[in-house]
């Protein structure tokens, strides 16, 4: 007969670089349940939108997350320009755009070099990190800054980025492509990798949707979804197709991430190509009076934003529903009936990023 | 203005409507407390199809109870278990309730007033 046991895992474990904490309950080896508890380092960021003028809380919402405060500092203006019924100007949706998929290049490489380190596989870790410090390289470039970038404001960007500077990132993008696709091999082909992603942690595509997965993990699933779909920004100027897999496991989530850092420099490569001259930024004109929501794909998946005015400086309310918060009930699906073993793998596979879920 | 249309519905509608949603083929997105709206709290629960969406939005009193939807959507129960850990809303029949042990906080239901918390 076998042994029922609680295991605690985390807030504190060698693969977690940040804390939640989950609850494993064992049979023998065997995972037969998984209680998750968050809220650690819970910042009530949403809360501070009360404090801050609607302006300024473009610096708090960028501080959300380290790897996406791009996205979520320009998701919180086009709310707000939603509501205040502002056009940006093309260049400046451009802008957005190219600094979006560079957000998604260095995530995805993080996650890869976290996932080759969870797995023992060192010097792949190192490959994927130093990878991505050629896209850093171009943030501080472009932006000034490597985590924080502060180009975002209501109305449009506060940052143009010269033409010359375009061009100059598509030898480096050249480079960063021939050296993922140098790693890709042993991502996908590697015997050790293989045996610790293949079969591991399968969620259909009927779970996918039912649980409401989101971003690479639903895409891993077979689902053809992608928020950019939507055309916001410049998408709707480019060509692309979400990148899916049918394996529905730790493997196609692998999979489908590098397939996404590939899309990713083709998507620069077509918004270089086609971003109009023009001004970056639109004059904005009285307070926000109204609501909006705005959905977004960021580099974990589908990122919902709430904002509400009521025509005061001050912002009633502001809501991130972030993709790991989305992706945590298929986490707990998947962790049933996995080894104790393969936990750090499955959680690793969401790209959890706790900083986005305690905002 | 608004990603979706917004349907205004009552409490006691919420089950009949998510059921409806669920057998469209809508799928979960959100659930949240909006804001307060004199004493009661607004709730919008987001649900998907394709790349449209569609908002339920319900007010509810501070004493009321919100039944569940988590038997219909699955992945509700963890949005409730937040609603009722940070804005402390009554909600019944979670099929996974953490009964408060969702967000390991200092402060109970950091986001509702002290004079309206339950001793």
């Amino acid at each position: 007969m076998s042994t029922r046991s609680i295991v605690p895992f985390g807030p504190q474990h060698p693969v977690l670089p940040e804390p939640i904490h989950l609850d494993l309950v064992l049979e023998d080896e065997k995972v037969v349940e998984a209680v998750p508890s968050i809220g650690f380092v819970h910042r009530g960021l949403e809360q501070l939108v009360e404090k801050r003028d609607f302006q300024t809380y473009v610096y708090v919402a960028e501080r959300i997350c380290g790897i996406c405060s791009f996205m979520h500092g320009m998701s919180y203006c086009e709310a707000v320009e939603k509501i205040m019924n502002i056009e940006i100007p093309a260049r400046a949706k451009y802008l957005r755009t190219i600094w979006c998929e560079m957000s998604r290049i260095h995530s995805h490489l993080l996650w890869l070099g976290l996932l080759a380190d969870a797995f023992g596989f060192e010097s792949l870790f190192m490959q994927s990190w130093r990878i991505r410090e050629t896209i850093l390289d171009m943030f501080e470039e472009s932006t000034g800054g490597r985590v924080i970038f502060s180009v975002n404001k209501i109305g449009g960007q506060r940052r143009d980025m010269e033409n010359s500077m375009l061009r100059g990132f598509l030898p480096k993008l050249e480079q960063v492509e021939a050296e993922l696709e140098a790693i890709t091999g042993a991502f996908l082909s590697d015997r050790a990798v293989n045996t610790r992603l293949r079969d591991v942690g399968i969620l259909t595509k009927e779970q996918a949707h039912d649980l409401g997965a989101v971003g690479p993990f639903m895409r891993a699933s077979g689902i053809e979804f992608d928020m950019r779909l939507q055309g916001y920004d410049a998408y709707k100027d480019l060509y692309f197709r979400p990148v899916t897999s049918t394996e529905c496991d730790s493997y196609a989530r692998c999979k489908v991430r590098i397939g996404e850092i590939f899309q990713s420099i083709n998507l620069i490569r077509q918004a270089i190509d086609k971003i109009p001259e023009g001004e970056i930024a639109a004059p904005v004109k009285g307070l926000p009076n109204g609501e909006a929501f705005v959905r977004v794909e960021q580099p974990r998946g589908e990122a919902l934003y709430y904002v509400c005015g009521d025509g005061k400086k001050f912002l009633e309310r502001f809501r991130v529903r972030t993709p790991t918060f989305a992706n945590l009930p298929g986490l707990l699906q998947t962790l049933k009936g996995c080894q104790l073993a393969d936990v750090p793998i499955l959680i690793l596979t969401i790209d959890p990023c706790i900083s986005c879920t305690e905002r | 203005m608004t990603d979706g249309e917004i349907r205004e519905i009552g409490i006691e509608e919420l089950p009949t409507e998510a059921l409806k949603l669920k057998n469209g083929g809508y799928r979960l997105i959100q659930m949240c407390v909006n804001r307060r709206i004199g004493e009661d709290f607004q709730l919008t629960y987001s649900f998907g199809i394709g790349l449209s969406c569609v908002h339920l939005r319900m007010l509810v009193h501070p004493e009321d109870e919100v039944v569940s939807i988590s038997s219909i959507y699955e992945p509700a129960f963890l949005y409730e278990n937040e609603m009722h850990d940070l804005f402390g809303i009554r909600i019944s029949m979670i099929s996974l309730d953490y009964h408060g042990n969702l967000y390991r906080l200092d402060k109970k239901t950091p986001y509702r007033p002290s004079e309206e918390k339950e001793s």
